[in-house]
């Protein structure tokens, strides 16, 4: 046989992670991309939605329809969804602490337009492990997180059996530094965390259990090292089948097949030259499709302007021909797999493998995933990962086109325009998303939520699903921040370790050694200078919840001698002056991703001024472009590094000097 | 920084005094600052913070253990409980640095766990690395705790326990704290060590654990020391969980009979006298070493001529003393 197919495969799903402004934008977007060929929706929630917050809570200022669609009641979901076909759909939603909420709205939907739930077809996202590790938009502990978890596993697998209700994520780990060895790793621990959670709740017949076995999805990434990568979907297959056999006893091999979706690595993808990044992401998507036993079921692809901002229609659209090309012009569908029986990837998945029961079996030792969550453990496994890359690409021994190597360049008539070469969200969207909210809450049925809400807040407190009495609150009109508010009151919140904890490596891992040591002679004759050690508040205001380039300055600082403060994420700009006066610090430094930063930055250096702290310098990173830079300067903020300052002993350099100019004291200029 | 931006130490004391928190930061970074006016003028300000209240008022609390025992959870939780009394709280959280040829950088990161989401003006948390400074405690440590009494009701002062700590922290607090962590290594070689002649109270935290707490509960118990140390005190131990907030109610029971049974021992105002000479004398002693001491008559004469006078106010005018007396001897 030579492994040449009779019938070419069908394609997977094909999608764009997309959303922004309002619903009724986000729907005319959908519809367009739907005319494109893409063949699934993939929605993108803005963060006080994710984080279950009303438009017009102050923690939302700044974010809302920002990096997603705001959704706050049935109604928005209604526009979000007008006139595509609720049963004909599918639709991925990135949704965590607030999933049963978002489904509920969903079902609700249907139901209200006379659509069986049992015909709807998608996935929730809902895992909550990633979100305290990596991507932030948690808001309950870990015990009432699972058990949320569990009860839209427990729900959809009676009422909506065709929903994928939970996507374990080995993504958001990859983005934050995780190496493959560590994806498997605490991917698998999380899938074992959700599935004992569900067995232990004691819905589900023990005859029935493989069904929810089967149910599990997977979220990954794919990094440039797209070999080992590809090798990596093989040990992950691998993997699942052998668990799911010997620890859930699912014998049917079907149900033990490891399904799975991916987004491609995003972390990688650069600023400075950003065309480079087509490549890069052609390259990353081979892996998931390359070999016939290890393929994607769903692909949604970063645009090539990921580092700069928002994508645009039209680079989303660029994103999609990629994945077409690669379906229907490449003879790649026509095969068998074409990795089976290599020696060499063979040997490359057993290495994997065995890396990853290691790791599991150190994890299982402490408890489990979620005992090695509270203690910090995995995320300063993963922030000593990303550290390692970061010191690598700093030494040139991680090449990265564009950035540390070959950094000439002509000028890129792609980013010319006159947007800059990025999508700009509607600055009227918050202000029109909190009046159609109030007037939502005026013409809704108040006894109605006030029974709905009563019923939540019962359910949650004695352990009955909570997904009915969810969806009888998207019916009577509740808010977004109404059922987060009533699952608060009940649950409380957590804010999970920062992570950054990590031991000083003494050794190579430093970066260049002469300039640390430079640095650290900086740092404290500077301090010595000033009468006491130089001490930073690092900070993370808003709802944004990209912590990788807060933790790594954080870290770098403490290395070349900087006391350090930083509290995590989601603080507001009052928490952080607060911080900044109480600390008595000499620096600080913020950081924001989420294109919030003109908002959120005015309103800390107010809090500051307002606490007599307007000396104190105060700078700015993340994805700021140079306009926003500029006038972010005008307003008094010191300094501002992007993406493109890679090099954090620079940084590092670059900070001690505007201390010094603030106090009084000379520059000394870069490091030699 | 220049003798120009430094803040009046009277002014700022009276500041204080009326509880503005700006000026009780600015407070703190002066005694942090070693610079030779920002020295002179945290003299002052100790002085001028020196009154009555400072030798009679407020509860200054010690809270040790070792890592990971739950120290800030505990500590916010007690703070709920006072905050909802009414009481106003000032914490200083005191974490290691690394070591010197390493930069001496670090981390301070208990504020994150101490602190409860919501916006506070009645909470006051300032962190600080002890510096690597050998006998556990960092001397800003104590001046800092004193300059937090003087405008909060209920201060706190959580330092890591490893060894030495512990000694030092008995040379700050009104009580000390101990915080155990069921079934560790570190609380058993603790019982072993003779250091735990030092808590006046022990908390044995993640009670939610279950057996394992009760049974560390039980051997601190044995061997925790009975009345023989001081007449009258009886030494608790206690079961709390800092994450579910149980045991904290009777917890604080013990801060405050620990806190009455020093008032009517007339045991407070001596402690805190003694706490204030030994910290002149560590100050002294590792400024100008073994040599500045006999210089001034050594320890007996120096513990005297403090009896007599405003403590602050003495120590600047004994090293004022000796740096003259090395002037003229070149
Ligand atoms: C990694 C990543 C993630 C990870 C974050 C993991 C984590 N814990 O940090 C994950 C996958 C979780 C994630 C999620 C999301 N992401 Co994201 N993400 C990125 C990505 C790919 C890289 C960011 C990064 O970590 N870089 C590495 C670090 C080290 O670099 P850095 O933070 O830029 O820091 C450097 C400098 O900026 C500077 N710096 C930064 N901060 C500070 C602070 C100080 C004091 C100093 C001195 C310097 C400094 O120094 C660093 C060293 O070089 C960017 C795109 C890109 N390639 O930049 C998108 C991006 C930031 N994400 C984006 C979005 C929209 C999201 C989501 C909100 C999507 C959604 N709707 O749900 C979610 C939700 C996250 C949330 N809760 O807020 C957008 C933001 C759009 C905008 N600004 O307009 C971007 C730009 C992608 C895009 N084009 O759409 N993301
Ligand atoms: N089960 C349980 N865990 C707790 C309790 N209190 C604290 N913890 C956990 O113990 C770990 C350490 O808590 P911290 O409060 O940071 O402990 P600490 O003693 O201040 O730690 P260091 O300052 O680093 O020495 C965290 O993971 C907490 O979640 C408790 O009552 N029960
Ligand atoms: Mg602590």
């Amino acid at each position: 046989m030579d492994g040449m197919q009779t019938k070419r495969d069908r394609p997977w799903l094909m999608r764009t992670y997309s959303g922004h402004s309002s619903a009724r934008a986000s729907n005319t977007l959908y519809r367009s991309n739907l005319a494109k060929g893409q063949t699934g929706l993939s929605v993108a929630f803005d963060l006080p939605t994710q984080t279950g917050y009303d438009a017009d809570n102050p923690l939302a200022r700044g974010e809302v329809g920002k990096v997603g669609v705001p959704i706050s009641h049935i109604d928005d979901m209604d526009q979000l969804f007008d006139q595509i076909p609720l049963d004909k759909m599918n639709t991925a939603m990135t949704i965590n602490a607030t999933a049963p909420w978002l489904l509920s709205l969903y079902i609700g939907l249907a139901q209200r337009r006379g659509i069986d739930p049992k015909e709807l077809s998608g996935t929730t996202q809902n895992d909550i492990i990633k979100e305290y590790l990596s991507r932030g938009t948690y808001i309950y502990p870990p015990g009432p997180s699972m058990r949320l978890i569990a009860d839209t596993i427990n729900y959809t697998i009676k009422h909506v059996p065709k929903w994928n209700p939970t996507n374990i994520c080995s993504y958001h780990l990859q983005e934050a530094g995780a190496t493959p060895v560590q994806e498997l790793a605490y991917a698998l621990c999380t899938a074992m965390a959700v599935l004992d959670r569900v067995q232990a709740s004691g819905e589900i017949k023990p005859g029935e259990f493989s069904q929810v076995v089967e149910r599990i999805s997977f979220f990954v990434n794919a990094g440039i090292r797209f070999v080992e990568e590809c090798c990596k979907l093989r040990a992950f297959g691998e993997m699942w089948d052998e668990l799911t056999l010997r620890r859930y006893q699912v014998s049917d091999p079907k149900l033990r097949r490891f399904r799975y979706g991916v987004q491609v690595n995003s972390l990688g993808l650069t600023e400075p030259q950003p065309e480079n990044n087509v490549q890069r992401i052609v390259l990353e998507m081979l892996a998931v499709v390359l070999s016939k036993g290890a393929r994607a079921r769903a692909i949604q692809l970063p645009a090539w302007n990921e580092a700069m901002g928002l994508p645009r229609p039209w680079d989303q659209q660029w994103a999609l021909r990629i994945q077409q090309v690669m379906a229907f012009e490449t003879d790649l569908l026509e095969y068998a797999d074409i990795l089976d029986g290599s020696p060499v990837i063979a040997a490359k998945v057993k290495q994997l493998v065995d890396g990853a029961r290691r790791e599991i079996e150190n994890v299982e030792a402490q408890g489990g995933i979620i005992a090695a969550i509270e203690s910090g453990y995995v995320k300063r496994e993963l922030v000593a990962s990303h550290m390692q890359r970061l010191r690598a690409i700093e030494s040139g021994e991680l090449k990265i086109i564009g950035v540390n190597c070959f950094q000439e360049t002509a000028e890129s008539p792609l980013t010319l325009g006159s947007d800059g070469g990025i999508m700009k969200t509607d600055p009227a969207a918050e202000r029109e998303q909190i009046e159609r909210l109030q007037a939502h809450r005026q013409k809704r049925n108040d006894a109605d939520v006030r029974a709905a809400l009563q019923g939540l807040g019962d359910a949650a407190r004695s352990g009955e699903n909570i997904m009915p009495s969810s969806i009888r609150c998207a019916l009577a009109g509740v808010s977004t921040g109404e059922w987060g508010d009533s699952l608060r009151a009940v649950f409380g919140e957590f804010r999970p370790p920062t992570g950054i904890d990590i031991a000083i490596d003494s050794r190579a891992v430093l970066g260049k050694k002469d300039q640390v040591t430079e640095l650290r002679a900086r740092v404290a004759g500077t301090g010595a200078a000033l009468g006491r050690p130089l001490k930073l508040l690092v900070g993370k205001p808003g709802l944004d919840g990209h912590s990788n380039g807060a933790e790594q300055v954080a870290v770098k600082a403490r290395d070349v001698g900087f006391e350090v403060v930083y509290d995590g994420i989601r603080l507001t700009p009052q928490q952080i002056a607060q911080a900044a006066e109480e600390e008595g610090v000499h620096m600080v430094g913020l950081s924001i991703l989420s294109g919030s930063h003109m908002e959120l930055i005015e309103a800390v250096l107010e809090e500051l001024r307002s606490r007599d702290l307007a000396k104190v310098p105060v700078i700015a990173g993340g994805i700021i472009p140079q306009e926003d830079a500029t006038k972010l300067a005008a307003l008094g903020v010191s300094a501002v590094y992007t993406p493109k300052d890679f090099n954090l002993n620079a940084i590092m350099a670059d900070m001690v000097d505007v201390i010094r100019e603030a106090n009084g004291l000379g520059r000394l200029g870069p490091l030699p | 920084m220049t003798q120009a931006q430094l803040p009046d130490p009277e002014q700022l004391a009276a500041r204080i005094l009326r509880g503005e928190r700006s000026a009780v930061a600015s407070g703190l970074n002066l005694l942090d600052n070693k610079l030779a006016g920002a020295r002179q003028r945290s003299a002052h300000l100790l002085a001028a913070l020196a009154g009555e209240r400072a030798l009679n008022d407020g509860h200054l609390i010690g809270v040790t253990g070792p890592p990971g025992a739950g120290k800030s959870s505990l500590v916010s939780a007690m703070i709920r409980q006072w905050r909802l009394a009414g009481r106003t709280v000032g914490v200083l959280a005191v974490d290691p640095s690394s070591r010197p040829e390493l930069g001496g950088g670090a981390l301070l990161g208990d504020r994150i766990r101490i602190k409860n989401a919501a916006h506070d003006e009645g909470l006051f948390i300032r962190s600080l690395a002890n510096r690597n400074q050998l006998g556990g405690v960092a001397t800003e440590v104590w001046p800092m705790s004193w300059l937090l009494l003087a405008c909060f009701d209920v201060v706190v002062v959580e330092t890591v326990g490893v060894g030495q700590t512990e000694i030092d922290i008995a040379e700050i607090g009104d009580t000390v704290l101990y915080v155990a962590q069921p079934a560790s290594g570190d609380t058993i070689q603790y019982l072993k060590s003779g250091i735990i002649e030092i808590p006046d109270i022990f908390a044995v935290n993640k009670s939610d654990l279950g057996a394992p707490a009760h049974k560390t509960a039980s051997e601190i118990g044995r061997s925790a020391p009975r009345s023989d140390r001081r007449d009258g005190w009886d030494y608790p131990v206690c079961l709390v969980s800092a994450t579910m907030n149980t045991g904290i109610q009777q917890l604080h029971g013990h801060f405050d009979r620990h806190r009455v049974f020093l008032a009517d021992a007339r045991l407070l105002g001596k402690l805190r006298t003694r706490h204030q000479s030994g910290w002149v004398l560590r100050v002294l002693k590792e400024e100008f070493g073994t040599f500045g001491i006999e210089l001034l008559g050594g320890y007996a004469e120096i513990g005297r001529r403090l009896e007599e006078a405003n403590q602050f106010e003495e120590c600047e005018r004994l090293r004022q003393h000796i740096i003259s007396r090395f002037k003229s001897s070149d």
